[in-house]
C-alpha cells in the first residue's frame, strides 16, 4: 500500500532523506552494525553456503507445488482446531479480520511485528472499525507512537536515533526519559504489559508455516510474539501464500540462515511454534486460531518474471548492504517494502507504474545478491524489470528516444566519431585544465558535484595509428 | 578492446595497457570500429538494442586469440550477458560464448592467462585500491589487481576500508539520481582520504570517472589512476585538451 509521501516524486523524496541529519546518523550506525554482525555470523558457519543453496532449492520446489502444500497446511491447521481463510486480495484479508472483530466483540488487538499486516494497512482499518491496535514489537511500538511506517523490514524504527525515541516517549507517554535504550525498553515494557492482558485478539504474521504439521512459525527477539499468541482469546495470523514450507526438516534449514542474515544471531531469541488453538486440559493459548492465506498478487508471479522475489525470507540483509538504502532509508521508497527486494515486491504487489522511478533506484552493484540467504538475483531482476517498463512504454518517451539514439551511435563507428568531434567542439567554452566544471542542461546533473573529463584531444582510436 | 569511456576520456589508460602488454611480449591489435560494449543499453533495460551492439562487437573480435579490456564492467558485459542477449541466433550465440571465454579484464589476463606475478615498473607512493562492483562481484576478482599493485617497487599498498562498497557510479544511475550517487561517492572518498593514500587505483572506466570527478571537485591531493598506468609507469598528468 502506498503512502501520502508519494505525492512527491521519488528523486525529491530521496533528496530530502539525504538532507535529514538524524536519518543519516541512524542509518549509518545501524546498517554498518548489521553488516558486521552478519559477516561474523556466517564466518562461523562453514556450511552456510550449502545451507543457502538448499534453502533456495526448497523455495523453488515448494513454489512448483504451492497448491499442494497450501492445501496440506490448511488441512492440518483445521485438524488441529484452527480456522483457515483464503484471501485473494489484501482487502479480503482485512475484511476477514474486521468481521472477526465485529462478531467476537473485539475492542483491542495486540500485534506482533508483521509486514503482511503493514502491506494491507491493517492498523488504520482496525481504528476505523473502532478496534484499538497495539504494536508490541519495540520498533513497531515506537513508530506507532510516532504515527509513522516501518522504514526497514526487520528494524522498523531504524531511521530514529535513541535521542529521538526518548523525546517521543517523553511527549507521548507523559514523562521524562533518558536517551538510554535500557530505560526506554523498560518504559515500553511497562506500557505493554497491561495491553497483553487486556487485548481480545492477538494478530501476527508468519515467518513460515509448515505444511505437514500445520505449524505457524514466528521468529522474534522480544518474546512479544509468544505473548500475542498465548494471552488473548483469539489469535489471527496473516501470511503471504509463499511462506508455506513442506516440513520441519526444511524449517531447520531456514532457521539456520534467517537470523544470521538478519541480525547476525545464530537463532533469534524466540522461535515460537504455534500448532492450533488451546486444547482441552491446556492452561494457555487462544480459544480460537485463524490463519489467513493471502495472495495479493503473489500467485500470478509463480510463473512470472518476479518469481524469485517469492523466495524472500524478509531478513532485510539486502537493505543493509544497499548503497542506495544506506543513503536514503526506507521511507523515501514510499511503499511497504523498501530496499532492493522492496522494489521487486512493490512491482509485484502494487504493479508496474509504482516502480517507474524505483526500478532505477539501484546502481546494480550486486551487494544485495551476495548477501541474500536464498540468492535472489536482485540486480538481474531489476534490469529485467526495467526492460519490462521500457517495453510497456511506462518509461518516459524521451528516455526511450535517447537510448534508441545511443544505440544508433554504438552501431555506427562513423556516427560515433562524428559525435566525438561534435562533442569536442561543443565542450570548448567549458573546458578548464582538461575538465568540465559546470555544464548546462542534462549534463549539469553530473557536474553539480563532480568534474567531468573533457573528451580527449585525441581519443584512443585516433592515437592507435601512432601506436600500431 | 577499448570501450567508450576509455576511448573518449582516458586514452592514456589504453596506451598504458598497450605498453604493459607489449613489454610482456604480447602482440597487440586494435580492431577498428569499436564503440561501446552496450552495457548502458542493457542496464537501462533496452535489451534488443543492447543485442544489436553485442552482435557487432562479437563480429569485430572474431579473429582475436584473447580480448583484453581495461574495464571490469565491460569485460563482465561481454562475458556474462552477450550470449543470452544473442540467444535468438544460434550462430551468433555460439560466437558470443566463444568470445566470452576469450575475453579478460586486464588484471585477470595478466595473472591468469600470462601467469605474471610482477610487472616491472615503479611508482613512489602510498596506493589504495577500490574494488569495482562488476570486477569483484561480477567476475569474482579481488586478488589480481592487489597482487600486481603490491608487487610494483615503491608502491605502499594500503587497504581501503569498505573497499567493496559501490562508488555510486552505476552508469545512468549517476545522472538519474545524481544526489544519491554523489552521497555514496562522498562516503567512498572520505574513506579514501582516510587512508592517507596519494593515489587511488581502480580497474574500471566508470568508477574512475566518478571517483576522479569527485576528488577533483573537492580539490583533493589524491589522484585517481587506472591499474594500467601504475603498471606502465606512465602516471604523468593526463593529456591536456586544447
Amino acid at each position: 500500500m502506498s503512502d501520502p509521501i508519494l505525492a512527491t516524486p521519488f528523486p525529491r523524496r530521496a533528496g530530502a532523506a539525504l538532507k535529514d541529519a538524524y536519518l543519516q546518523e541512524a542509518l549509518t550506525i545501524a546498517t554498518t552494525k548489521f553488516i558486521d554482525l552478519r559477516k561474523e555470523a556466517f564466518a562461523g558457519l562453514p556450511e552456510g553456503d550449502a545451507l543457502r543453496d538448499r534453502a533456495r532449492g526448497i523455495k523453488e520446489a515448494t513454489l512448483q507445488r504451492l497448491d499442494h502444500y497450501l492445501e496440506q497446511l490448511a488441512d492440518n491447521v483445521q485438524r488441529l482446531g484452527g480456522h483457515v481463510h483464503w484471501a485473494a486480495t489484501g482487502e479480503e484479508a482485512r475484511e476477514v479480520i474486521l468481521r472477526l472483530c465485529r462478531d467476537r466483540g473485539v475492542k483491542m488487538a495486540v500485534k506482533s511485528k508483521s509486514m503482511a499486516t503493514e502491506e494491507i494497512e491493517l492498523n488504520a482499518a482496525l481504528e476505523r472499525a473502532g478496534v484499538t491496535p497495539i504494536e508490541t514489537d519495540l520498533g513497531e511500538y515506537i513508530i506507532q507512537l510516532a504515527h509513522e511506517r516501518p522504514s526497514h523490514i526487520i528494524a522498523p524504527a531504524i531511521h530514529k536515533t535513541k535521542g529521538q525515541v526518548a523525546d517521543l516517549f517523553s511527549r507521548e507517554l507523559k514523562g521524562r526519559f533518558a536517551a538510554d535504550p535500557e530505560v526506554l525498553t523498560a518504559v515500553a515494557r511497562r506500557e505493554l504489559r497491561q495491553k497483553f492482558l487486556q487485548a481480545d485478539m492477538g494478530i501476527t504474521g508468519a515467518n513460515f508455516a509448515v505444511a505437514d504439521t500445520g505449524t505457524i512459525v514466528l521468529v522474534t527477539n522480544e518474546g512479544n510474539g509468544r505473548m500475542v499468541t498465548s494471552l488473548p482469546r483469539i489469535h489471527v495470523a496473516v501470511m503471504g501464500m509463499e511462506k508455506v514450507i513442506p516440513s520441519m526438516t526444511d524449517l531447520m534449514v531456514f532457521l539456520a540462515i534467517l537470523a544470521r542474515s538478519a541480525t547476525g544471531q545464530k537463532l533469534s531469541s524466540y522461535t515460537t511454534l504455534v500448532r492450533g488453538p488451546r486444547r482441552p486440559g491446556e492452561l494457555e493459548g487462544p480459544e480460537e486460531l485463524h490463519l489467513i492465506l493471502m495472495d495479493g498478487g503473489r500467485v500470478q508471479q509463480i510463473a512470472g518474471p518476479l518469481r524469485e522475489a517469492l523466495y524472500c525470507l524478509r531478513c532485510g540483509a539486502c537493505l543493509n548492504v544497499c548503497p542506495v538504502y544506506r543513503q536514503i532509508g526506507g521511507h523515501a521508497y514510499g511503499y511497504t517494502y523498501p530496499g532492493p527486494i522492496g522494489i521487486l515486491l512493490t512491482a509485484m504487489l502494487e504493479g508496474d507504474r509504482a516502480v517507474k522511478d524505483l526500478a532505477h533506484a539501484s546502481s546494480l552493484c550486486g551487494a544485495c545478491k551476495d548477501v541474500c540467504p536464498v540468492r535472489i538475483d536482485i540486480p538481474r531482476m531489476l534490469v529485467d524489470l526495467r526492460e519490462h517498463l521500457d517495453r510497456g512504454r511506462i518509461a518516459p518517451r524521451s528516455e526511450r528516444l535517447v537510448f534508441r539514439l545511443a544505440r544508433r551511435l554504438m552501431e555506427s563507428p562513423t556516427l560515433f566519431r562524428a559525435c566525438v568531434r561534435a562533442g569536442r567542439w561543443l565542450q570548448r567554452p567549458f573546458v578548464r585544465a582538461g575538465r568540465l566544471r559546470r555544464l548546462p542542461f542534462f549534463f549539469g546533473k553530473w557536474t553539480a558535484t563532480r568534474e567531468l573529463p573533457a573528451v580527449a584531444a585525441r581519443t584512443f582510436s585516433e592515437r592507435w595509428k601512432d601506436l600500431a | 578492446m577499448i570501450t567508450c569511456l576509455g576511448d573518449l576520456f582516458f586514452p592514456e589508460v589504453g596506451e598504458a595497457m598497450v605498453a604493459v602488454l607489449r613489454r610482456l611480449g604480447v602482440a597487440v591489435d586494435f580492431p577498428p570500429g569499436q564503440t561501446c560494449c552496450g552495457m548502458p543499453l542493457f542496464n537501462s533495460g533496452y535489451h534488443d538494442d543492447a543485442a544489436r551492439v553485442a552482435a557487432r562487437t562479437v563480429r569485430l573480435f572474431e579473429g582475436a586469440e584473447h580480448v583484453v579490456v581495461p574495464s571490469g564492467s565491460c569485460a563482465w558485459m561481454v562475458k556474462t550477458e552477450y550470449a543470452s542477449l544473442l540467444k535468438g541466433d544460434p550462430a551468433l550465440r555460439a560466437a558470443a560464448e566463444a568470445l566470452a571465454a576469450r575475453t579478460w579484464e586486464l588484471s585477470q589476463f595478466l595473472v591468469t592467462v600470462l601467469g605474471v606475478s610482477r610487472v616491472e615498473s615503479d611508482f613512489a607512493g602510498r596506493v589504495t585500491y577500490h574494488d569495482s562492483c562488476h570486477l569483484l562481484r561480477g567476475l569474482g576478482e579481488s586478488r589480481a589487481p592487489r597482487a600486481l599493485l603490491g608487487a610494483v617497487s615503491g608502491v605502499d599498498l594500503v587497504e581501503l576500508p569498505e573497499a567493496d562498497q559501490c562508488c555510486g557510479f552505476g552508469g545512468s544511475f549517476s545522472v538519474r539520481l545524481p544526489e544519491v550517487s554523489s552521497a555514496i561517492l562522498d562516503k567512498k572518498l572520505a574513506a579514501v582520504e582516510g587512508t592517507g593514500a596519494d593515489c587511488l587505483v581502480a580497474c574500471d572506466g566508470g568508477c574512475l570517472m566518478q571517483m576522479r570527478g569527485g576528488l577533483e571537485r573537492r580539490g583533493s591531493r589524491v589522484r585517481a589512476l587506472h591499474l594500467a598506468q601504475i603498471l606502465a609507469g606512465s602516471t604523468a598528468e593526463r593529456t591536456r585538451v586544447e
